[in-house]
């Protein structure tokens, strides 16, 4: 019996090293004859030579879908038109700028503010730069369901919020209307809106995006009441028009000392952020991400390929390229 | 922990007598309930005067904190961050240290990676195609189990390609695998030493409750900082987490080696060496095994929460299919993750099945079995030649080399799973948020907020009193002690206000899981069908990762309090719930007849008899769920569970909040560990067995 | 220096004052006259500290049977352990053959634990993992002896035990006897001078009790080793002890042969514990005869002193004289009578003349 066990151990030990022979022989075999094959990871294109001049090309993924647009659209191109070996990673927005000092992250392709960021990396440090602007433009805001917004059309004006604060009673909200913010991560001035505007309201954390998200498309189809913090653009925004309710507007300055902020955010210009070492590589894909740039139309309609007709983004991205030949060209030129 | 060893390991001999006549368990009863109740009543006086005094003080001393708001301490701990941050380009610890680990990790799991899930450099396909990966677990599960858990394997990887998820698949296997690796080369060494050596063993626990409780969301972004985005920092964030089971159960293994036998090995002149690669490795190896798989599963779970630094395979999926709140892909995925656990936790249960029984009880077997058994050399002789032609087909053939899946054809599994999760979660969405949101008004109004009234407004000193007193009462020093430090830490922590509003969601999470898991642990204890349809479900659920039904939660309850102790209940019932069916199921046979030939009814049989003599299963699974509550704290601040929760994630996203996420972090941990001390020292005083 | 010598060669085992002492500042008890003076009880109270063993002393000859008896508690298995220094001695001295057993390291102590001395356990501390013969081989594999040699010892040992054609399974297939005899095999197998047995047999239902019992005695006379023996089981004492040491509390009460302890109990301990023994298969005539006295009867049966009573009764009662015992020379030295052995039968009487008798005497 003992030995039985032996045999087994030994057979194991044999198995295993099997494995790890065939693995190190590395015969080709496939690669020579199943040339046929469509799925080998583009990483490995067989034009080599070309690949030589860009070489690799990290791009961090932040979590959102209009990111990820923007980022399948500018890998697709990189790869195609430029041969470039695109990494793409998934990470959140600080461990993403991080990513710019280690050399590991070569361009943000879709940032919103973060000026504590800005100081470290690219001030402080100097391992990043800004790398223009995305043509993007974000609005912040406050936003009701459609419905909201049709049966309570005064609504949309911030005086007549303190009206409607028991609709807004929610077990979380204390006694006061509730204004459900996202993630932590958003730029927000929500406490201090409500402070300094005397609102009857109090700010509730969702903790997520995903639960923000899915609170307003129940409110929506529930027909429940709802005020919260979203931002354009937004492929949700696609399947549950929103209606942004409207703050005092936004001047120059109003927002200077953020626990005096009484009125609504600012106009955000989106832009990219790079590394300095990569912009300064002369790599031609510095040069695609420098002249990068469309229009919210151009990302909602990739955004929409995503989530409304389910293509990965890779293919998603493919799709608009193709579909969008001159933009595509301009920014390869010069 | 190691008194406890003395009276056990003596009472071998003498106390066969009494144990299965239901006198004693009678009187034991009945001891116990006069006990319990003064301690009922203590705990009661405690609770009275604390309500009383909050009445009057209420809103006082209470320590709060604004959510942008920092203390000094949070200040520093961000200054820490930066400067490791300025300094790992320079400091010859990450140039000699942090770097030499990240280079070999990150060499070990690319090597695996190209193994099976991504082609190596200037390759085509991973070095094993797919048939050969089936075909070589399929083999090596059938050699180290048996040949059910061989043919779950085959369907198993199958079915994860059909759902078209193999490549994802793969890399999550790849990655486990690497984490698992290390965690075990680690961990069984360390585990052997606590085994041998109390001190070592008392040093060691807090560590590991530490690295178990502490939410990775803290430590996440610094890892990436000290080891790079990638691999590295992935393999060492399942590590954290992963490697405290195998540590914990290969020192129970060694101590609970019968002493006897250490004793005839000593006393034969063997040295320490022999004495452990001769008795004590082979004696504690099912329960080494048992740890092993213990840290498999672990290191699954921590798949998605990787993921957020580019962790490779499923857990991607996951956090994608979120981001477009789409819960068909998060299900397939996840139910992806399900299967590998399934498969992995099956296979490695019959290793150690098969490693304790050796083959010497083949004389108790059947003739068949036998037989089988016999057959099983040539059978898998012929096994091995196959799996060999299997793998030089999959590196030699693309139809073989990478899984032959094409989207919404006929056996795409994945579309079905995306639409049958769809339109399920639709449809409860659609059908339930009337009751779903009165069950939740009634449930925060009715108990979760006055219980945080209670703990969030009383100044901090008076709730420190009460939680001290209740800690004297149910378990005296062993309890008072750790919970003295730890409410001292909370207090420093500046954290205080919201680790009570933590606490309170925490103490009414746990309540519905014990609920849940005596009423539904008894019903399996007591019942074998309704044992068999119930566990597979509870198996799922407690590796289903819980991004996946965040949706439906929030679609149903609103984020909020309520929507996070629903998915802290969804996680943590499970376990509970089977520890209290084992309970009942270990109950005497005997005494059960007894009680039922003295003519007692179903329910007394349950209250009298089996309740209170699965007391010791109960109050580990009250121990369980509290720390599995805990450890979803911070998932419940994405849905809506704020306080703790939110520092956390807070800390996580926004750079000026690390130093207070890593606070609240402490406290989450500082929470388990009282928590844990006091229900281990309560059921040690309380809840002693009449064994 | 000829004299120690001597008793060195004399006694396998030679125990000095030797204390076990468990709980904090323990080395403190022995050396202090007034707390090597409380009782265990008081020892607690007053310092923590559990006085396990306390100021044992004794030898073993070469060839005997030494039993220590007492009950759960009194320090047994404790002594045991320190023999072997499983456990380590708080203070005194051990001598075996020779050698001060605490004065070696503890690579020399592996030696001799490997060639002059095992261990036979209560719960047989067996392999679960390995087959019998695997499991008896464990103490030459540990020394190094080659898989031929060590296979061919231990199936000598198991047909020696009784096993043979069961070398091959494992130990949860046999019985709890066999599994003893497999804990016996795998002790007899290096071949030591001295067999340890910590209540071997106290796991076993009577009836293999007997039996074991019955092989250790055997074995006994066919390898002639050394033997220490606890039990706490006096009728096993007196079976196989040639001498028997009582414990109690830690300390040794009373050392003698098994008649000296029921003929002359050293205390109401003792008295109690040997009590229910039958006392006639225990005495020998020397401790019921009475002096001769003018007009007894000289043609009676002529009886050895050593003479178990159970043996004497048909032939005293048969010859309704008065027996007359003689010492080897054929000294008369006393008489036995209808009255003394009736005296021994019915337990109403005890050995008054006895108890003043020395009762260290060695063989």
């Amino acid at each position: 019996m003992r030995g039985l066990r032996t045999a087994r151990v030994t057979a194991l030990v044999a198995s295993a090293a099997v494995a790890l022979v065939l693995s190190g022989c590395g015969g080709a075999k496939v690669g020579d004859t199943g040339a046929a094959s469509s799925a080998a990871p583009a990483a490995s294109g067989s034009g080599g030579g070309g690949g030589a001049e860009c070489g690799t090309f990290n791009i961090a993924i932040n979590n959102w879908v209009g990111y990820e647009a923007n980022a399948a659209v500018v890998g697709y191109v990189a790869e195609r038109d430029l041969k470039c070996k695109v990494v793409k990673k998934d990470l959140k927005e600080e461990v993403a700028w991080q990513g710019f000092e280690s050399g590991e992250v070569d361009v943000v392709l879709e940032n919103w503010g973060h000026p504590d960021l800005v100081k470290k990396y690219i001030d402080e440090k100097q391992v990043a730069v800004d790398a223009g602007l995305t043509g993007n433009k974000g609005v912040i805001g406050w936003y009701v369901p459609p419905w909201m917004a049709a049966k309570y059309p005064d609504i949309t004006d911030w005086k007549n919020l303190n009206k409607y604060a028991d609709l807004f009673k929610t077990t979380e909200s204390g006694g006061k209307g509730q204004v459900l913010d996202g993630d932590r991560a958003f730029v927000t001035n929500d406490e201090a809106l409500v402070k300094n505007l005397n609102l009857n309201y109090k700010v509730v954390y969702s903790g997520s995006e995903t639960a923000l998200i899915t609170a307003f498309r129940q409110a929506e189809k529930q027909k429940k009441p709802l005020l919260g913090y979203f931002y354009e653009p937004q492929w949700f925004l696609s399947e549950v028009k929103l209606v942004k309710v409207n703050l005092p507007p936004y001047t120059d300055g109003c927002d200077a000392d953020p626990a005096k902020v009484a009125c609504d955010y600012p106009p955000y210009e989106l832009n990219k952020i790079a590394s300095k070492k990569f912009m300064d590589s002369g790599s031609p894909a510095a040069k695609l991400v420098k002249n990068f740039t469309w229009t919210n139309d151009d990302q909602n309609l990739v955004a929409k390929y995503i989530t409304v007709d389910k293509l990965s983004a890779a293919d998603a991205g493919k799709k608009w390229v193709e579909e969008n030949p001159d933009k595509v060209k301009a920014w390869l030129a010069g | 922990m190691s008194t406890a060893t003395t009276p056990t390991a003596r009472d071998g001999g003498d106390g066969a007598a009494g144990s299965g006549t239901p006198e004693p368990v009678e009187v034991g009863v009945v001891v116990r309930g006069r006990r319990r109740l003064t301690t009922a009543a203590q705990v009661a006086v405690v609770l009275v005067v604390w309500i009383v005094a909050w009445a009057a003080l209420r809103g006082t001393h209470t320590l709060p904190l604004a959510p942008s708001d920092l203390t000094s301490l949070h200040h520093s701990l961000n200054d820490a961050r930066d400067w490791v941050d300025d300094n790992r380009n320079s400091s010859p610890i990450f140039l000699y240290v942090f770097n030499e680990i990240r280079v070999v990790l990150n060499a070990l799991s690319q090597m695996f990676m190209n193994l099976v899930a991504v082609p190596p450099e200037g390759a085509q396909f991973p070095r094993l195609g797919w048939l050969g990966v089936v075909a070589l677990f399929t083999f090596v599960a059938t050699w180290l189990g048996n040949l059910r858990v061989g043919l779950l394997t085959l369907v198993g990887l199958v079915f994860l390609g059909l759902q078209g998820l193999w490549v994802p698949s793969m890399e999550t296997l790849a990655v486990t695998a690497a984490a698992v690796l290390v965690a075990l080369a680690i961990g069984i060494p360390l585990g052997v030493l606590a085994g041998f050596n109390n001190r070592f063993d008392r040093l060691i626990t807090p560590l590991l409750d530490f690295m178990q409780t502490m939410p990775p969301f803290v430590y996440l972004a610094p890892l990436a900082l000290f080891f790079g985005i990638g691999l590295a920092s992935a393999v060492i964030t399942t590590l954290v987490f992963a490697a405290p089971p195998v540590i914990r159960l290969t020192a129970h293994g060694i101590r609970s080696v019968n002493k006897a036998t250490v004793e005839a090995s000593q006393s034969l002149g063997a040295t320490p060496g022999q004495t452990l690669r001769g008795v004590l490795l082979p004696m504690s190896r099912r329960t080494i095994v048992l740890g092993i798989n213990q840290t498999i599963m672990a290191a699954l779970a921590m798949v998605t929460i990787a993921a957020l630094i580019d962790g490779p395979g499923l857990g991607k999926n996951v956090i994608k299919a979120l981001s477009t709140v789409d819960v068909g892909t998060a299900f397939n995925a996840g139910l992806a993750l399900v299967v590998l656990a399934i498969v992995l936790d099956r296979t490695t249960t019959a290793m150690a099945l098969r490693s304790e029984g050796g083959s010497h009880t083949q004389r108790h077997r059947s003739p068949l079995a036998r037989r089988v058994e016999q057959w099983r050399r040539p059978l898998l002789g012929v096994g091995a030649a196959i799996t060999l032609v299997a793998v030089w087909l999959s590196r030699t053939y693309v139809a073989y080399a990478e899984f032959p899946f094409t989207a919404g054809g006929t056996w795409d599994l994945g579309r079905h799973v995306r639409r049958g999760a769809d339109s399920v979660t639709t449809w409860v969405q659609d059908t339930f948020p009337v009751l779903s949101e009165g069950l939740m008004t009634w449930v925060t109004r009715g108990i979760i907020d006055p219980l945080q009234a209670l703990l969030e407004t009383s100044p901090w000193w008076l709730t420190s009193i009460a939680i001290l007193a209740l800690a004297w009462i149910l378990g005296r020093w062993r309890a008072t002690v750790p919970a003295v430090i730890c409410l001292g830490l909370m207090v420093w922590t500046g954290l205080w206000q919201d680790s009570m509003i933590t606490l309170a969601s925490t103490l009414v999470a746990t309540l519905l899981v014990m609920l849940l898991g005596v009423g539904v642990g008894v019903w399996m204890g007591r019942s074998d069908r309704a044992d068999a349809v119930i566990r597979p479900v509870l198996d799922a659920a407690q590796v289903l990762p819980p991004f996946v039904y965040m949706v439906p939660v929030v679609a149903l309850f609103a984020p909020g309090r309520f929507s996070a102790i629903v998915a802290a209940v969804v996680y943590a019932a499970p376990v509970a719930i089977k520890i209290c069916a084992d309970g009942i199921r270990t109950v005497s046979a005997t005494t059960v007849e007894a009680a039922v030939a003295a003519g007692s009814t179903t329910s007394q049989v349950v209250r009298k008899v089996q309740l209170p003599m699965a007391t010791p299963a109960v109050t580990l699974a009250t121990n369980q769920g509290l720390i599995f509550v805990l450890s979803m704290v911070v998932m419940g601040g994405l849905v809506g569970g704020g306080a703790l929760g939110n520092d956390v994630v807070g800390g996580f996203t926004q750079r000026e909040l690390f130093g207070k996420g890593l606070a609240a972090g402490l406290a989450i941990v500082l929470l388990g560990i009282m928590l844990d001390r006091v229900t281990q020292a309560a059921s040690r005083r309380v809840g002693r067995p009449g064994r | 220096m000829t004299d120690q010598q001597q008793r060195e060669t004399e006694s396998v085992i030679s125990v000095r004052d030797l204390w076990k002492v468990f709980g904090p500042g323990a080395d403190k008890v022995p050396r202090s006259p007034e707390l090597a003076a409380l009782s265990r009880r008081e020892l607690i109270d007053a310092t923590g500290c559990t006085a396990a063993v306390r100021d044992v002393t004794f030898d073993v000859a070469p060839g005997e049977v030494f039993v220590v008896m007492g009950l759960s508690g009194s320090g047994k298995s404790t002594l045991l352990r320190c023999l072997t220094r499983l456990i380590e001695p708080t203070s005194g001295t051990m001598m075996f053959g020779g050698q001060d057993i605490l004065a070696v390291d503890a690579r020399r102590l592996r030696e001799l634990r490997r060639t002059k001395f095992s261990m036979v356990f209560q719960h047989f501390g067996l392999l679960p993992h390995r087959k019998v013969v695997e499991n008896v081989a464990y103490g030459l594999e540990i020394r190094g002896a080659s898989k031929a040699e060590r296979t061919r010892r231990a199936m000598e040992v198991i047909e020696l035990v009784g096993l043979s054609g069961y070398e091959s399974s494992y130990p949860d297939q046999l019985s709890g006897g066999m599994q003893q005899r497999v804990g016996l095999a795998r002790a007899l197998a290096v071949d030591p001078e001295v067999l340890f047995f910590d209540e071997p047999f106290s796991a076993l239902d009577p009836l293999i009790r007997r039996d074991m019992q019955n092989e250790v005695i055997r074995l006994h006379k066919e390898v002639g080793k050394t033997m220490v023996f606890i039990t706490h089981d006096l009728s096993e004492a007196l079976k196989l002890g040639d001498r028997i040491m009582i414990m109690r509390d830690g300390a040794q009460i009373q050392v003698g042969t098994g008649d000296e302890l029921v003929g002359a109990p050293a205390d109401d301990y003792v008295r109690d514990f040997v009590q229910d023994v039958n006392r006639s298969h225990v005495l020998t005539l020397r401790w019921i005869m009475r002096p001769p006295r003018p007009g007894d009867p000289m043609d009676g049966p002529v009886l050895g002193q050593d003479v178990l009573v159970h043996e004497a009764v048909r032939a005293v009662l048969a010859a309704r004289k008065p027996a007359r015992i003689m010492d080897s020379a054929d000294n008369l030295i006393g008489m036995v009578g209808d009255e003394e052995i009736f005296g021994v039968i019915t337990s109403t009487e005890t050995v008054a003349a006895a108890s003043s008798r020395p009762v260290t005497v060695a063989r």
